[in-house]
C-alpha cells in the first residue's frame, strides 16, 4: 500500500515534470538566450500570458491549434521587439521596462481575453508514447506534447549553435563586454534586439502551451508566475540552454507535487505543497547566490551583474 | 640577395596631414602633422589631453577629423569607419582590453576576424592558428577563458589579434600599463624586432621615457592638442621631452625627504585574508608594519590582490581572517575608529572610490567632519553655513578649481577631484594615510602636487601605505618596498637597498 501511494506520487511527479515544465522550459529558453545579449527582460511573464490568449483566440477562431501557436510566437516577439526598441534608447532601465511590458502584457491580455473565456478552443494533440505499457498512470504520464520535445531539441540546438556558430559567438560577444563587440564593428542594439525579440517568440509559444494543453483554458488566473519564475530559473542554470531544461523539470515536478500528493488521499497541506515551486525559486536563490560573490558564468553586461 | 628574392617589405607608413579635429568650444586637435616612416616605431608622447587618443582615433576613424587628412603610402585615404581602417592594414591595441572574457583565446581571435564562417569548424581554425603562432615570436594558451589569463597574456593576445589580421601598422595604447617592465621589454623587443625585419610600422602612445629611449626610433610630441615637435629619439634627453610635454609650466618642487630614527609602528596588517567577488581568495596572509614617517610602497601588477587590500582597509570588503593594529590597538575600518585613529586615504578613481559624484564639493569636502562642531548642531540637524565656509577655506588652500562650493563634484576635472578628496583627507592631522593608485590618469602639475603632498604628510609623521601600479612612484616615494603577487607579499626591501629589476622578477612571480 505504502509502495503502490509512492509510485502513484512519483509518477504523478514525472508526469507533472513533463506537462509543466515545458512553459517553463520556453520562457527560460528565451530569457537566456535574451540574457547572453546582455539584456534581461522581466517582461517575459506578460508575454505568456499574451500569447496564451492569443493561441486561444486563434485556435478558436481558425480551429488551428499550431496556428494559434504561431500567432502567440509572433505576438510574443512584436513584445520582444518592442522592450528592445525601447532599452536602446539612452538612460532607459531594462528591468524597470520589463516589469512595464509585464504589466502592458497581462493587462493587453485580458482585455482581449474577455471574449475567450467562455468558449472551447481546439486543443494540441499529444503523442502517447505509453503505448508499451499496462500502466495506465505511466501510459498517461509518457502522454507527450509535441512542444516537450521541440523544446528540448531547441535546448541541444541553442547550447550547440552558443558554441559553433558565428551567430553564436557574437551573441556571447555581445553580451559579456559591449565596447569589445563594438570594437569588432558589432552592431550591440540590433544583435540585443533580435535577441530580445526571439526570447519574446519563444516565451509566446510557452504561453501557447497553457492555454492549448495543459491547464488548457483560457482564465485570467492561467499563468501562476512562470514567466517571473523562468527569470531565477536562467540563473540557477548559469545560463546553460541544457541546464535550462533540466531546471524546468526540476520546477515542473516541484509543481506537480500537491495534486500528485492530493491524487493519493494525502490533501492536508495541499496549498503548502502547492507552494512548493515558488519556495524552491527562493530556496535555489539562496543557496546559488552569495552577497560576497559575483555570479559565476553570468554575461559581463547585465544590469545585475555590472 | 637579389632584391627579387626577397619580399617587399609588408609594413605601411602613415603620414597625418594638417589634422584638426573641434568639438563644439574645445580644438581638441590643431593642425597636427605627423609622418611615420613605413618599419618604424615611432613613439606618441604627451600630456593627459593633449590630443593623442584623438588623434588616433582619427586615423582609426572612430572621429571624422574637422580639417586633414590621413596618408597611407604617400596616398590620402579616406577612413569613415574603423571597418575601413582594418582593410587598410591599420590596427589597434588599446589601453584598455578589448577581449571578450568568457571566451577562449581561440574564439577571441576567430570572431575578430572580418569572414567569420556561420558554422565554425574549430579543428580547422585550431590548425591555421597552431601554424600562426608558430611563425610568432610569443604564445598563449588557446583554450582556456581570456578571464583566466594574466594580464600580459592578455596584452599579448591583444597583438596577437591584430598580427592575426595581418595588420601591418599597429598603434599601441600605453600597451605596458599593466605589465611588468621585465613583461614591457619582452613584448615591446619582439615588436622592434618586427619593425627591424620590416614586417611591421608601430605607433606606440606612451609616457615612459624608458621604453620611448630603449625602443622608439622616433618621436612625436603633442601639447594641447598642438603639434610641438618630431625627432628621432636618439638625439633627445628626457629632460628635452618632459619640457616638450609639459611646457614651460613650473611643476612643485619635489619635497625633501626627512630622516628618522627608530620611529614606533603606527599601522599594523596581521596575517590579512580577503576574497575576491568570485569567493576566491585575492589576499593571502599578508602581514606588513607601517612606522610612524615612513611610507611603504606596495608595488605589483593590477589584479594580483592589491585593490582587495585596500578594500580591507578601507571598508569596502570584509577581511576573510586577519586584523589591522594602529598604534597596538585592534583596528576595524568604521566611521568612530577612523576618526578616533585618525586614519585617512584616497584611491584612484576617486568619483568611484571617494566621493559622491552627484553631491556638491562642499558636501563631499564634509564627509569626514558632518557629524561633528561646527557644521553638526545637535538633533541632527546640519548648518550648511560653516559646511561652505569650510569648503571655501579647503577650496583655496588646495588651489581646487571649481566654479564654487555648490558645484556637484562629478563637475571638476579629474585633477581637481582628487585635489578636492586630498583636501577632505590631509586637512586635519593624518596618523595612518592608505594611498592607491593616487595620480592614475592625472596631468605633471597634479601628480607633482599629490606626490609632494604624500610626502608632506611622511615628513609630519604619518604613516603611509602606498599601493601603486606605477613602479617609478613606488620608486620615488617609499622608503621601504613591498611586492605583492598573487595575493602574497613575496619581497620587502629598504628603497636604498633594491632596484627595478629586483622587484620587476618579484612582480612576476620568478624568484
Amino acid at each position: 500500500m505504502e509502495d503502490t501511494g509512492l509510485v502513484t506520487v512519483l509518477l504523478a511527479m514525472l508526469a507533472g515534470a513533463i506537462r509543466v515544465s515545458t512553459p517553463f522550459m520556453f520562457v527560460a529558453l528565451g530569457e537566456c538566450l535574451t540574457e547572453k545579449s546582455g539584456r534581461i527582460n522581466l517582461g517575459l511573464e506578460g508575454t505568456l500570458v499574451f500569447g496564451a490568449m492569443a493561441a486561444y483566440a486563434t485556435s478558436f477562431l481558425t480551429g488551428s491549434p499550431w496556428l494559434g501557436v504561431i500567432v502567440a510566437g509572433l505576438s510574443g516577439s512584436l513584445f520582444g521587439a518592442l522592450h528592445g526598441a525601447i532599452c536602446r534608447l539612452k538612460g532607459v532601465n531594462d528591468i524597470a521596462i520589463g516589469i512595464a511590458m509585464m504589466l502592458f502584457g497581462t493587462g493587453l491580455a485580458f482585455f482581449f481575453g474577455k471574449a475567450y473565456i467562455q468558449p472551447v478552443a481546439p486543443h494540441l494533440p499529444s503523442i502517447a508514447l505509453g503505448f508499451w505499457t499496462d500502466n495506465p498512470n505511466l501510459a498517461k504520464a509518457l502522454e507527450i506534447n509535441p512542444l516537450f520535445l521541440i523544446g528540448i531539441a531547441l535546448a541541444v540546438l541553442l547550447w550547440w549553435a552558443l558554441a559553433n556558430t558565428r551567430m553564436g559567438l557574437i551573441l556571447r560577444t555581445t553580451g559579456d563586454s559591449a565596447p569589445a563587440a563594438l570594437a569588432l564593428g558589432i552592431n550591440v542594439d540590433l544583435v540585443r534586439f533580435l535577441a530580445t525579440a526571439f526570447g519574446g517568440f519563444l516565451a509566446g509559444i510557452g504561453g501557447a502551451f497553457l492555454s492549448l494543453y495543459y491547464p488548457g483554458s483560457w482564465t485570467e488566473g492561467l499563468s501562476s508566475g512562470q514567466g517571473l519564475m523562468a527569470v531565477a530559473l536562467v540563473i540557477f542554470s548559469r545560463w546553460n540552454p541544457l541546464a535550462c531544461v533540466g531546471a524546468a523539470l526540476l520546477f515542473g515536478a516541484a509543481g506537480a507535487l500537491g495534486p500528485a500528493l492530493q491524487s493519493i488521499g494525502i490533501s492536508r497541506g495541499y496549498h503548502f505543497f502547492n507552494a512548493a515551486p515558488y519556495l524552491l525559486t527562493l530556496i535555489i536563490m539562496i543557496l546559488t547566490t552569495s552577497p560576497t560573490r559575483s555570479l559565476k558564468g553570468a554575461p559581463g553586461e547585465l544590469s545585475i551583474t555590472k | 640577395m637579389t632584391a627579387l628574392a626577397s619580399p617587399a617589405p609588408r609594413a605601411i607608413g602613415l603620414e597625418t596631414v594638417g589634422m584638426t579635429k573641434i568639438f563644439g568650444p574645445l580644438t581638441a586637435l590643431d593642425d597636427v602633422s605627423v609622418k611615420v616612416a613605413p618599419g618604424s616605431f615611432h613613439a606618441l608622447l604627451g600630456e593627459n589631453g593633449a590630443g593623442k587618443s584623438t588623434l588616433v582615433k582619427c586615423i582609426m576613424g572612430f572621429y571624422q577629423p574637422t580639417r586633414g587628412a590621413v596618408m597611407v603610402d604617400g596616398r590620402e585615404v579616406q577612413i569613415p569607419n574603423p571597418k575601413a581602417a582594418r582593410d587598410l592594414g591599420i590596427g589597434m591595441v588599446y589601453q584598455h582590453f578589448t577581449l571578450v572574457p568568457s571566451l577562449t583565446a581561440t574564439e577571441n581571435l576567430v570572431i575578430a576576424r572580418a569572414d567569420v564562417p556561420s558554422v565554425i569548424d574549430w579543428k580547422k581554425e585550431r590548425a591555421r592558428l597552431d601554424e600562426l603562432f608558430d611563425r610568432m615570436p610569443f604564445r598563449v594558451p588557446l583554450d582556456v577563458p581570456v578571464s583566466a589569463l594574466a594580464a600580459g597574456e592578455k596584452q599579448k593576445l591583444e597583438i596577437l589579434k591584430q598580427l592575426y589580421l595581418d595588420q601591418r601598422f599597429l598603434i599601441l595604447d600605453e600597451p605596458t600599463s599593466v605589465l611588468t617592465p621585465q613583461e614591457a621589454d619582452e613584448i615591446l623587443g619582439l615588436l622592434r624586432g618586427m619593425t627591424e625585419r620590416g614586417d611591421l610600422t608601430i605607433l606606440m602612445i606612451s609616457h615612459k621615457f624608458r621604453e620611448v629611449t630603449q625602443f622608439a626610433d622616433d618621436v612625436t610630441v603633442l601639447r594641447k592638442g598642438a603639434f610641438v615637435g618630431s625627432a628621432p629619439a636618439k638625439s633627445l634627453t628626457v629632460g628635452e621631452m618632459s619640457r616638450m610635454m609639459i611646457g614651460d609650466m613650473k611643476l612643485r618642487e619635489r619635497a625633501a625627504r626627512q630622516s628618522f630614527e627608530d620611529k614606533p609602528v603606527v599601522l599594523e596588517l596581521a596575517g590579512v585574508f580577503a576574497d575576491d567577488d568570485e569567493g576566491l581568495k585575492a589576499v593571502e596572509a599578508v602581514s606588513l608594519k607601517v612606522r610612524s614617517g615612513e611610507i611603504v610602497g606596495i608595488a605589483g601588477v593590477s589584479g594580483n590582490g592589491q585593490s582587495e587590500l585596500i578594500e580591507t582597509l578601507s571598508g569596502q570588503r570584509p577581511l576573510a581572517d586577519g586584523r589591522f593594529f594602529v598604534k597596538g590597538e585592534p583596528y576595524e575600518p568604521e566611521r568612530g575608529k577612523m576618526a578616533r585613529f585618525k586614519v585617512f586615504g584616497f584611491q584612484e578613481e576617486p568619483l568611484r572610490n571617494a566621493a559622491v559624484p552627484r553631491m556638491s564639493v562642499a558636501e563631499n569636502l564634509a564627509f569626514r567632519t558632518f557629524d561633528q562642531p561646527p557644521i553638526a548642531k545637535g538633533w541632527g540637524w546640519l548648518s550648511p553655513g560653516p559646511m561652505r565656509a569650510r569648503a571655501r577655506e579647503l577650496i583655496a588652500s588646495y588651489r581646487v578649481k571649481t566654479p564654487g562650493p555648490d558645484e556637484p563634484i562629478q563637475n571638476l576635472s579629474g585633477g581637481n577631484v582628487q585635489r578636492a578628496i586630498l583636501a577632505r583627507e590631509l586637512s586635519s592631522e593624518v596618523d595612518v594615510l592608505v594611498v592607491a593608485n593616487p595620480c592614475f590618469g592625472l596631468d605633471f602639475a597634479s601628480i607633482a602636487e599629490i606626490r609632494g603632498q604624500i610626502m608632506d604628510q611622511r615628513n609630519r609623521g604619518a604613516a603611509v601605505l602606498l599601493v601603486s601600479e606605477d613602479l617609478d612612484e613606488i620608486l620615488e616615494l617609499s622608503d621601504r618596498i613591498a611586492v605583492m603577487s598573487e595575493g602574497k607579499i613575496t619581497y620587502v626591501a629598504n628603497a636604498a637597498e633594491t632596484d627595478r629589476t629586483t622587484i620587476g622578477q618579484y612582480m612576476a612571480g620568478h624568484h
